[in-house]
């Protein structure tokens, strides 16, 4: 038996050489925990404004004013019917008639512990399309321009490259105010005045300053080495900036368009100033519920919900890529 | 494979010399390397010869094709970059796979070449991970399973061992060395490491100062370096060079006289100036200690590295020469003792053009 053992060769089998690994101890633990427990609270209390804002929307008028302010009440969607619609009050008797009729519509339903009756739609619904088309095709098309503009400037020599820079840049030290006439004169000029277009081209132009700097950060940060690699491979510049610089950028690219977007979304100076009906946007609109009579907070609440809920969306559908890191890659720094 | 050709290639940036005119040819299939300092010029000549910087002019042949003005896609070589330039966004498979959708492979073809040359590097088990959760061997393997899948005609390497930890890099450089063996792919490897450049090299190029110093075999670039530079870049520690003068057949210098063989009495006789300057060089391993030797010092500091130790010794304030002595013996500081010089390892260079003096029958 023992010589039959000799004869097989010994099995090789790889040295393996053991490291020690301390243990994590409990401390760290206690401190991520404490650490969430903050970032937690501080959430809540940034919040507060938000959800009041939310519950105000959903109160009838007496829960909306009443002081001390009410934080149990029945919802009812009477600020969201009265935002979208025109209405007109009913006498007493007309209430009563109205309160026996079952052929009433679901928002007539609504508004009846009003004394109200709806006798049409209001602004407000083509106001926030508009705001959807301007806040989203100014927000597309600065972030296109500004890509290219920002991957030419982060990778080829641009003659008077930082003082084009700084022009770039200098379009968003004027204070808002001092353009605005000028550019009201010149839109009206141009037929510009009231226009969707107009105000597209003017939140571009706005956003692009930003965003060129934005984008350029990002886009420095992603090494030549990966496009370099790209052309031996045998791509032209162009497919090598889509199929590699693109996709790499897609976290910067997402940042980008959530500011463009806010900033489009939210701006109020010039589109009081350069729309009245045809192109007038949601933030101007909002203040101008207040209304005849008394505030009609709860209407106001529902506007600033509907004009919030666009903006949300966008940053939820974009917050993966706002993550930074999840995308970066294999490229050691030495 | 390809055989490349550089003809007066060079580069300008302003009015500064990134690389001065250069000519330099690459055989089919040979394994040269560029070695030198940082900023030397050697990663704007490789550079230049893919294709990713333009020359200010001079002209790359490849097979005797001008290519110098042609893009990078069209000189069908392969790039393997210092930090890898993996894509993170794409599979190991799909960065493998990635140059042969620019040639619009077909699928299967595909599927095939990034299995076999995944097998040949023995990364086939991680084909469907991505490189960021790679270690840096595996990814480096990646990148240069990512440059062979295409078959190029030439391997350019931009310190592809730079970035890896030193416990992988002996290993992955006896991997690159066999890979190029068996795909007998001609190859131009760009690094500052010496050691790497010794051990992979059929030719070695050594650059400094936007130039060209000196392009020979390892073995003439070490034994017999062309000039000041390369004596003293190449080695750990380099040449030991002791300036002198040369008069009555041996050289005075600081702490003795080292004799000077017959062969190189008359090369040295018409080669140098009349004050009879000369420069000494030797390698450590030519010194010996001996009661007799050629040169007195005192022992300044001992190194031990394991299989030897390296002895410092100062023979003149301020002046040191290193000699590698057997592990075994043992200095202590201070020390006084003799170094004896093997004759026929003792080159000489010229104190004003830094270069070496030939002998006469050896080749020049």
């Amino acid at each position: 038996m023992a010589a039959q053992v000799a004869q097989t060769p010994p099995v090789s089998t790889p040295v393996t050489i053991s490291t020690r690994v301390d243990q994590v101890g409990m401390r760290p633990l206690i401190a991520s925990w404490v650490r969430g427990i903050i970032a937690v609270l501080i959430a809540i209390v940034m919040l507060i404004p938000v959800i009041w804002m939310g519950m105000t929307a959903f109160k009838p008028l007496p829960d909306a004013v009443s002081v001390p302010p009410t934080v149990f009440f029945t919802p009812t969607l009477e600020g969201f019917v009265s935002l979208f619609t025109q209405r007109r009050q009913l006498s007493a008797e007309e209430w009563e008639a109205m309160k026996q009729r079952t052929d009433l519509s679901w928002a007539e339903q609504v508004m009846l512990p009003r004394q109200q009756t709806i006798i049409g739609e209001s602004q407000f619904g083509r106001q926030l399309l508009n705001s959807v088309i301007i806040a989203g095709s100014s927000t597309i098309l600065s972030v296109i321009f500004a890509v290219l503009s920002a991957y030419a400037f982060s990778r080829f020599r641009v003659p008077g490259k930082d003082d084009l820079l700084f022009f770039i840049l200098s379009q968003r030290m004027l204070p808002a105010v001092v353009v605005t006439v000028p550019i009201f004169l010149m839109y009206r000029q141009l037929g510009l005045y009231d226009t969707p277009l107009g105000m597209i081209l003017l939140y571009t132009s706005f956003n692009l300053s930003f965003a060129v700097w934005l984008l350029m950060g990002f886009i420095d940060e992603i090494p030549r080495e990966y496009e370099d690699a790209a052309l031996v491979d045998g791509y032209t510049r162009l497919q090598a900036f889509r199929k590699i610089v693109l996709p790499q950028a897609v976290t910067g690219i997402a940042a980008t368009t959530v500011f463009s977007f806010i900033f489009s979304w939210n701006e109020y100076a010039f589109a009081l100033l350069l729309t009245s009906d045809n192109a007038r946007t949601a933030p101007p609109s909002i203040p101008l519920i207040l209304g005849t009579g008394g505030i009609e907070w709860s209407t106001i609440a529902a506007g600033s919900m509907a004009f919030l809920i666009p903006v949300v969306i966008v940053t939820f559908a974009l917050r993966r890529h706002l993550l930074r890191g999840v995308t970066f890659g294999a490229i050691r720094k030495g | 494979m390809a055989t490349i050709n550089l003809r007066q290639v060079e580069k300008k940036f302003g009015s500064s010399y990134a690389v001065k005119p250069l000519d330099l040819t690459i055989k089919d299939g040979e394994f040269v390397t560029l070695l030198g300092p940082s900023g030397c010029g050697k990663t704007t000549t490789l550079r230049m010869i893919s294709g990713l910087e333009a020359v200010t002019s001079g002209q790359i042949l490849f097979d005797g094709q001008e290519v110098t003005w042609n893009h990078p896609s069209q000189r069908n070589i392969a790039f393997v970059f210092q930090f890898f330039a993996l894509y993170g966004h794409l599979t190991v498979r799909e960065n493998i796979a990635f140059p042969l959708q620019a040639e619009g492979a077909s699928r299967d073809e595909i599927k095939r070449r990034v299995l076999e040359v995944a097998q040949m590097l023995r990364i086939e088990h991680m084909l469907d991970k991505r490189p960021g959760s790679l270690s840096g061997g595996d990814q480096q393997r990646v990148a240069l399973a990512r440059a062979l899948v295409r078959r190029p005609a030439a391997f350019l390497m931009d310190e592809p061992l730079g970035a890896l930890d030193a416990e992988f890099r002996e290993g992955m450089r006896a991997e690159i060395k066999r890979l190029h063996i068996s795909q007998n792919a001609t190859t131009v490897y760009v690094t500052h490491d010496q050691v790497e450049a010794m051990a992979m090299s059929d030719r070695i190029v050594v650059m400094s100062n936007a130039e060209v110093q000196q392009a020979d075999t390892p073995t003439e670039i070490y034994h017999n370096p062309a000039n000041l530079f390369t004596a003293n870049f190449i080695g750990s520690p380099g040449m030991n060079l002791i300036a002198g003068e040369y008069r009555d057949g041996q050289v005075q210098v600081p702490g003795g006289a080292i004799p000077v063989d017959d062969g190189w009495r008359q090369v040295l006789a018409n080669g140098l100036d009349g004050d009879g300057k000369v420069i000494v060089g030797f390698r450590p391993e030519a010194a010996e200690v001996q009661p007799t030797g050629a040169l007195a010092g005192s022992v300044y500091a001992s190194d031990l590295h394991g299989g030897y130790s390296m002895l410092h010794v100062e023979i003149a304030p301020a002046q040191i020469i290193h000699a590698r002595v057997e592990r075994r013996v043992s200095f202590a500081i201070g020390d006084n003792l003799r170094l004896g010089i093997q004759p026929d390892m003792v080159r000489f260079f010229h104190p004003r053009t830094e270069k070496a003096f030939a002998k006469e029958e050896r080749r020049s």
